[in-house]
């Protein structure tokens, strides 16, 4: 893919998850929602972001998601698509 | 004794943290397009919504030019505080241990709640007493703070949820908490909304006059 002035431009997809062993209360909150519609069997709900964007310099991307697009701390991010 | 108060895009606590700086001493705003901190003597960081909270809370509003100055404020030892949105922001920073989750019961909180001081030795806390309850209210819907068991041992805990009323699910019933050299304090209640006794307590004024007395440049 190139842009009109011949610039290579790359899409990439980052997937963001809460860490595992951290509670998350959304995910608790669909889980629970599913059984009142008939969809029984359904655990472990997780919750997280897709963030999609279209870059210049895919080697950007790991350091892009280390300062802004997750926080180590609380999630955990994985770079899919590029 | 000056304080700023900082402000951005979608701040909305600027002017009530402003009214409770000024009971302790004089304030201005600070903008957070401006790195200037204009030689104030202590900053705060109120709450509110910093740049729509988009992406996670506070995670944008640390890399705006204000931050940078108030970053190296209190890597130099000036006293800051961050009330609610502003220590989503000084979490984020890395100013602050931890981090700010959704509350556990999925609700948006907005009630009185009593908090324990568990430690009068930073500038934000020093006329307070260890063990005193204040009345102050809290309102927010990502304040569970949480840090991973591996960091919990190093935290220094300022405010605890007391009574055992942990409304957000903070690991520990944390309510507030220091860097290491306690200058930098963050909590999710707003001591700057109990400075009226027709709001139903002036609690939160212990918190202002600290650092009004603690001497400039200590």
């Amino acid at each position: 893919m190139a842009e009109p002035d011949g610039r290579a431009c790359v899409r990439a997809r980052v997937l963001i998850r809460p860490k595992a062993g951290i509670l998350d209360p959304q995910g608790v909150a669909v889980e629970q929602a599913l059984p009142a519609l008939g969809f029984t069997g359904v655990s472990d709900v997780r919750i997280g972001r897709l963030i999609e964007l279209e870059l210049d310099d895919p080697a950007q991307l790991e350091a892009m998601c280390e300062r802004l697009l997750a926080n180590p701390l609380i999630e955990d991010y994985e770079i899919v698509g590029r | 004794m000056r304080f700023g108060v900082v402000q951005f895009p979608g701040t909305c606590d600027d002017r009530d943290a402003l009214l409770a700086c000024r009971q302790a001493g004089e304030a201005e705003l600070l903008w957070h397009g401006d790195a200037d901190l204009r030689g104030v003597d202590a900053v705060v960081i109120p709450g509110g919504f910093s740049y729509g909270d988009y992406l996670r809370v506070g995670a944008i509003a640390r890399f705006s030019p204000v931050m940078e100055a108030v970053t190296a404020f209190a890597r130099a030892g000036g006293p800051v505080l961050g009330i609610c949105n502003g220590f989503q922001v000084l979490c984020e920073a890395g100013l602050l241990p931890g981090a700010l989750l959704p509350n556990l019961e999925r609700r948006f909180i907005c009630r009185q709640l009593a908090i324990e001081v568990v430690d009068a030795g930073t500038p934000w806390t020093c006329a307070l007493a260890e063990g005193q309850v204040l009345s102050i209210p809290a309102k927010h819907t990502t304040g569970r703070w949480y840090a991973p068991p591996e960091l919990l041992g190093d935290v220094r805990v300022v405010f605890r949820y007391a009574r055992d009323a942990n409304p957000n699910g903070s690991t520990d019933a944390v309510a507030g908490v220091a860097s290491a050299a306690g200058n930098v304090v963050g909590l999710m209640p707003h001591p700057e909304h109990a400075i009226d006794a027709l709001r139903g307590s002036v609690d939160g004024l212990g918190v202002f006059a600290s650092a009004a007395a603690v001497p400039a440049g200590a």
